[in-house]
């Protein structure tokens, strides 16, 4: 009997945020900047929440920020997760401003610090690139 | 001058059904329940309600919840408000406030406001009735995608998340939370409607789970099958009813948005904030006239931020401030005096709700607190997104 492997969730790499995940694919960090009133976003919009404009570029970020929050899930609510319990989740605040979600790879659990200083890196699925972070030494 | 609404209107029936792990009964047989005891308890005729606002809880997103067919399941006839609202935990508390504008602007004289729901079925976890969210096969675009890559699943990681940053930010400590839960447990001994009812100390809550750290299992709420419905009416009426009113001095709402960048901070700064100022000028109250707290507490955590928010401490000390059990029996500011969402039943905004009304009217029995002039009553929806509440009294002014 084979047993079953189940794929993590995965967000698409097309649509709107297509740059996002091709320079995530390079290593490189791209953030939105909004040219109507020049604030800083992850791609989770097409509009800017703060002016409601729908004019904006790219430009890529240091990838650098620290830890604004963080969790260790110990319980089981998806099988993909299974092997990876007790895992840590966080929540980074960009050097930019935004807020990414992620977790911190290559470190304990109980090393996490809100403040910590990480950085993005990495890391390659099937056809998308996702964003974790490392501590900076 | 006080405000013109207050006191203009009373809830004046409560109905609660069995509440837990009942089955075999849909959403809407529950409602149906709550409502037809709720009309018990107020003494109204069925034909006297012309108004139904109705709030489907999980079921209502995941399938099988209570819809506007209720009206017909209660045969009710010719009614001239009728809504179907969600506002997740806050809408209980909203709920009450559209009955009760309705019943001053004319267009409606008694109000039902119900809340069901029965997200457990036989053989599956409580955790499993409401872990699902993430699990789609339609795959997200743009970052949001990218919470339940990280493993982010449902509530309980998002107030982990936010109880984390504020133990971080203010030292609040794991023992602080303990406390809530501890204090609440204490008060469901009393509660023959509470689903858990064993004492328990700081110790059990230590050794409870890890769910997400740093929740443990015995800080995250129970989940229920059940329903509860109240009756809102208007003050003139509510005076000659059978049961002692519960007047509505305070309504207010605050629902702060979260651009999740730097510089906002809704984790530790909640929505309650926002409608402590309209609902404290509205009753003419401030915190220190509070006798009878009944807050949502989805978390222990929510209860501490709460609480700083409406200003019964500084923000930052809500944890320093329930540490020395004073939500408790005997405390010194009753808190979620049935057990509350953590240890009586779950059905969001109507547990505080109900409570407050079983507190305001004296009806708590063993566990009545004696000064009970001024209750506050919370909801709390979303990850502290969406707040609102109420200022109640059993006096008119
Ligand atoms: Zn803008």
């Amino acid at each position: 009997m084979t047993e079953e492997i189940v794929d993590k969730p995965l967000p698409s790499p097309s649509g709107f945020a297509e740059p996002f995940w091709e320079a995530g694919a390079e290593g490189r960090l791209l953030l939105i900047r909004c040219k109507s009133c020049n604030e800083s976003r992850v791609p989770s919009s097409e509009v800017c929440p703060n002016c409601l404009s729908v004019d904006f570029e790219w430009y890529e970020a240091s990838g650098l920020g620290v830890i604004y929050t963080y969790g260790v899930m110990h319980r089981l609510y998806h099988p993909a997760f299974e092997q990876d319990l007790p895992y840590n989740l966080v929540v980074v605040e960009l050097q930019e401003g935004p807020h990414l979600p992620g977790n911190i790879i290559g470190i304990e659990n109980d090393a996490l610090r809100v403040g910590m200083p990480v950085q993005v890196v990495w890391q390659k699925y099937s056809d998308i690139s996702i964003p974790r972070f490392q501590a900076t030494t | 001058m006080s405000h013109p609404l207050r006191g203009a209107a009373a809830i004046t029936g409560l109905g609660i059904t069995e509440m837990g792990r009942i089955y075999g009964k849909s959403s809407t047989d529950f409602a149906v329940d709550a409502v037809r005891y709720a009309l018990d308890d107020s003494g109204l005729k069925k034909s006297e309600v012309d108004g139904l606002l109705i709030n489907a809880g999980i079921t209502g997103s995941q399938g099988g919840g209570v819809s506007l067919s209720l009206q017909n399941a209660l045969g009710l006839r010719n009614l001239k408000l009728l809504n179907h609202m969600n506002a997740a935990g806050s809408t209980a508390a909203q709920m009450v406030q559209y009955a009760t504008l309705a019943i001053n602007a004319g267009m409606a004289s008694n109000v039902v406001c119900v809340f069901a729901d029965a997200p457990l079925r036989e053989g599956t976890s409580t955790g499993q009735a409401y872990g699902s969210a993430g699990r789609t096969s339609i795959r997200p675009t743009g970052v949001n995608g990218l919470f339940s890559t990280a493993g982010y699943f449902g509530a309980n990681t998002g107030y982990a998340l936010a109880a984390r940053r504020h133990m971080s930010l203010y030292g609040t400590t794991q023992d602080q939370l303990g406390a809530v839960a501890v204090a609440e447990r204490a008060w469901a001994v009393n509660n023959t409607r509470a689903q858990m009812r064993e004492p328990i100390t700081l110790d059990d809550y230590h050794n409870s789970r890890w769910i997400i750290e740093p929740l443990h299992l015995l800080d995250c709420c129970l989940v229920s099958n059940g329903a509860v419905a109240v009756v809102v009416s208007g003050a003139e009426q509510a005076k000659d009813m059978q049961q002692p009113p519960v007047y509505i001095w305070g309504m207010g709402q605050g629902h702060p948005g979260d651009p999740r960048s730097a510089g906002s901070s809704p984790e530790t700064e909640t929505g309650a904030k926002i409608a402590a100022e309209t609902v404290f000028s509205m009753a003419g109250v401030g915190p220190s006239e509070i006798d009878i707290c009944e807050l949502y507490d989805c978390y222990t955590y929510t209860v501490i931020v709460t609480l700083e928010d409406y200003g019964f401490c500084k923000k930052g000390e809500g944890g320093a401030f329930v540490e020395d059990g004073k939500l408790g029996p005997g405390g010194e500011l009753p808190t979620n005096t049935g057990g509350g969402q953590l240890s009586s039943f779950y059905m969001w905004g109507m547990t505080p709700m109900s409570e407050a009304v079983i507190q305001a009217r004296g009806q708590g029995g063993i566990r009545q607190v004696p000064k009970n002039d001024l209750v506050l009553c919370t909801g709390n929806g979303g990850v502290l997104n969406y707040h609102a509440s109420l200022v109640l009294s059993p006096h008119r002014n």
